[in-house]
């Protein structure tokens, strides 16, 4: 009892040393209301930033805008805890987080319940920006936030492998599982598998459940939010991948990866065929004997069952917070964050793939990172994941159908009845 | 009397003595301790009691559901009675309650147990170590002072496919994958973690044995497995009631530890107050509160039921306090015997 009641002292503390940040003096506005007025001081609250970019880039704001500083709030490294952090804030009405940097799959949960503002369209040009970033920051057909990264998955493969057996780089499923029986008759290929994703339960189980179904052709919700995942094409998704991994085409281990565990396995030159994001490029490319693959490897966008795969779209976008003061600086500082050039600065420090189309077909930049075009085509393909207002129970609900058929707990039809009526219950009305 | 002297908690009537009669209110200087005492109840109310009927108050009320036509959500509260707890106890919620009753119980026995029969061989080996103590004593400490998150993803590596653990068993257990192994790799990694918090409070107990007992008994012709039967557990079976207590009621809300080393939303080691974050987590208080009451409820349960059983020396005061010395004299008088 004595631990908890520590705790919740500590907590406490916590809480109250937090809000009393959050006050800052100057002349503000308060907020609430609609419309993008008030100017001066404003934060940003945002995930960890390691690698510094965010606060260099920032820095330009601020030394352009003395006046309207932006303070950068950096929260937990996990995604659940910011949220968390987030969903806090808005539920006290608190003006402390003035533009939030949102995952772009809680775009329709924060819209849902008012707690961002919808941005005014004229400010973002759909020229600009590929279409699909568009669409994951926008719920009901209205845009709630700037698209800022992208993220798509892309195929890793080994290149030196598929030379020797005299392979192309797939574009559908049953094309890989043939690459694999050649490259894996290799003497060379011994002790490997053939491919892995991300299938730990966790949110990128989600992620690579929604790309088996939609590269068959199927679909987890419609366009209105309505579950359609007990399909025959999503059933064909499913199956392929619970039969390669009940056939061990996936290493047995899979179960257990998230995206570092499977980087270091195909680092480690364990893994032929590697379902991955575009961080993983620099670090597998690593000449400092972390990878035993450098410069052995390339990409190419996922396969699909008859055809190019279709990729669960990722990314973080710029939302206004509703509780925010200041709210004509927050607008200036999000189309600021969001406009090309800046972008090109994120690319250029930090390596964080951009949602403006032109950097896609910049030869500057093709240079220095050659995955673009492949992500390209990843992310023009590619689908936001459900947009579903109560998204946390959603993806526990896919997660736990796609593990137990993947453990072979239950069949897949089993596993998409049942997370249908679980959908169904979900979303409602 | 060596007989006193073990007592770590010296009451001021002799033992045995019939129990003084007095009310504390008619205590000479009894406002006087009240008035003294009213700030730690007042901390107390405000800490303990505050979050607790706050926590009851907020499980009455629900969200309203659903979506209004242009998709957002419908604001406001209303109050909904009983029914996150009715809920709790039905349908598929009610599956998944009873799973989690069922390995939050599982798992507090299983490691309160380990670690008991641990902590208490630690406790025998650090007393008995002459050369070098102060350094086994500060490295049993290490595990307990780790935060557990910390341990869990220590685990969490050691645990994984091509981890320590498998490399030194030969063969591949996906030890976090949902299953009973999960369960196996949580109690490990528990009873790493606590044995010492039991050691050290025992090894306390231990130091306050005077070896006048040992030695009499020794002339008294008793071998060292009686001297531990006959000695030793009654003597620390005070401390060891508390240490025991301390760790029921820690692992009866456990939560970091599963939750880091094996993940959320694995049957094998949801706990209770991995039910109460998850629901908080997708912002329905209400059920959150619900759910945490009802762990509130059973720890204290089991708190009380143990202290009644076991008569810790918490309470001591009046009544168990005192019911439980003079057994330890006798049983003492009985080995000098």
């Amino acid at each position: 009892m004595r631990h908890w009641l520590f705790r919740a002292c500590a907590a406490g503390v916590t809480a109250l040393s937090l809000t009393a940040c959050g006050t800052g003096p100057g002349t503000e506005d308060t907020g609430g209301g609609g419309g993008f007025t008030g100017r001066g001081p404003i934060t940003l609250a945002t995930g960890k930033d390691n690698s510094g970019t965010l606060t260099r880039i920032a820095g330009r704001w601020n030394s352009s805008h003395p006046k309207e500083k932006v303070r950068v709030i950096e929260l937990s490294d996990s995604p659940d805890e910011q949220r968390r952090r987030m969903i806090q804030n808005a539920e006290l009405k608190s003006p402390e987080f003035s533009v939030l940097n949102l995952d772009l799959v809680w775009t329709a949960e924060f819209a849902g319940h008012r707690w961002i503002d919808e941005l005014p369209k004229a400010k973002f040009d759909d020229a600009t920006y590929l279409e699909p970033t568009l669409q994951g920051a926008s719920y009901r057909g209205r845009l709630y936030a700037a698209p800022w990264t992208s993220d798509g998955g892309l195929l890793y493969f080994r290149s030196d492998l598929l030379r020797k057996a005299n392979a192309e780089p797939p574009s559908t499923w049953a094309q890989m599982g043939d690459t694999c029986k050649k490259v894996l008759a290799l003497p060379e290929a011994e002790g490997m598998s053939c491919y892995s994703g991300q299938f730990e339960k966790y949110e990128g189980l989600t992620v690579n459940f929604a790309e088996m179904v939609e590269s068959a052709g199927g679909s987890v919700v419609d366009g209105k939010g309505a579950p359609t995942v007990d399909s025959p094409e999503a059933l064909e998704g499913l199956e392929f991948f619970t039969e390669a991994y009940r056939s061990g085409l996936i290493p047995k281990k899979a179960i257990t990866f998230k995206e570092e565990e499977g980087r270091q396995a195909f680092q480690k030159g364990e893994l032929v065929f590697h379902r991955q994001w575009p961080y993983q490029w620099s670090l597998a490319n690593a000449e400092d004997g972390s990878s035993k693959v450098a410069g052995r490897f390339s990409v190419a966008p996922l396969p699909g069952l008859d055809g190019p795969g279709v990729s669960s779209l990722g990314g973080h976008n710029l939302a206004v917070s509703s509780f925010a003061r200041n709210k004509a600086t927050a607008l200036d500082f999000v189309t600021f964050m969001t406009d090309v050039r800046m972008q090109r600065e994120n690319l250029l420090l930090g390596s964080n793939a951009p949602t403006a189309a032109a950097l896609y077909e910049d030869e500057e930049l093709i240079a220095e990172y050659p995955y673009l075009p492949a992500l390209r085509k990843s992310i023009l393909s590619a689908v936001p994941r459900p947009r579903v207002v109560r998204y946390g129970d959603a993806t526990a609900a896919i997660q736990d159908a796609a593990y137990r058929a993947m453990k072979g707990e239950i069949t897949p039809e089993e596993s998409l009845a049942q997370l249908q009526k679980k959908l169904e219950r979900i979303t409602k009305p | 009397m060596p007989v006193l002297t073990a007592q770590p908690f010296p009451t001021s009537s002799p033992p045995g003595a019939a129990p003084p009669n007095r009310r504390p209110g008619r205590r000479p200087g009894g406002r006087l301790a009240a008035l003294l005492v009213s700030p730690t109840l007042l901390v107390l109310a405000l800490v303990a009691g505050y979050p607790v009927l706050a926590a009851f108050r907020e499980s009455l009320f629900g969200k309203r559901e659903g979506l209004d036509s242009s998709g957002f959500v419908q604001e406001g509260e209303k109050f909904v009675g009983l029914r996150h707890y009715a809920a709790v106890f039905e349908g598929e919620a009610g599956e998944r309650f009873w799973n989690a009753f069922a390995n939050t119980t599982f798992l507090t026995v299983t490691t309160v147990a380990l670690e008991t029969v641990l902590g208490v061989a630690m406790a025998l080996v650090m007393h008995r170590a002459i050369r070098g103590r102060a350094l086994v004593r500060a490295g049993v400490l290490v595990p307990w002072a780790i935060p557990t998150v910390v341990s869990a993803l220590l685990w969490q590596w050691i645990f994984q496919a091509d981890g320590a653990a498998n490399a030194l068993l030969g063969r591949e257990v996906l030890w976090t994958t949902d299953g009973f192994q999960a369960t196996v790799a949580v109690i490990v990694a528990d009873t790493w973690k606590t044995a010492p918090f039991v050691g050290l409070l025992v090894l306390a107990g231990l130091q306050l044995i005077p070896g006048e007992v040992y030695e009499a008994a020794r002339i008294d012709g008793a071998g060292a497995r009686q001297q531990l039967i006959r000695i030793t557990l009654p003597l620390i079976r005070p401390v060891l009631v508390v240490a025991v207590l301390f760790r029921l009621l820690d692992a009866l809300r456990m939560f970091d530890l599963p939750f880091v080393l094996v993940g959320p939303h694995k049957q094998s080691v949801e706990t209770l107050s991995m039910l109460a974050f998850d629901e908080a987590a997708n912002t329905r208080y209400g059920p959150g509160a619900a759910y945490a009451v009802v762990l509130f409820v059973y720890v204290a349960v089991v708190a009380f039921v143990f202290v009644r059983l076991l008569g810790a020396d918490l309470l001591s005061g009046d009544g168990t306090g005192r019911k439980t010395s003079p057994r330890r004299a006798t049983t003492a008088e009985g080995a000098m015997a």
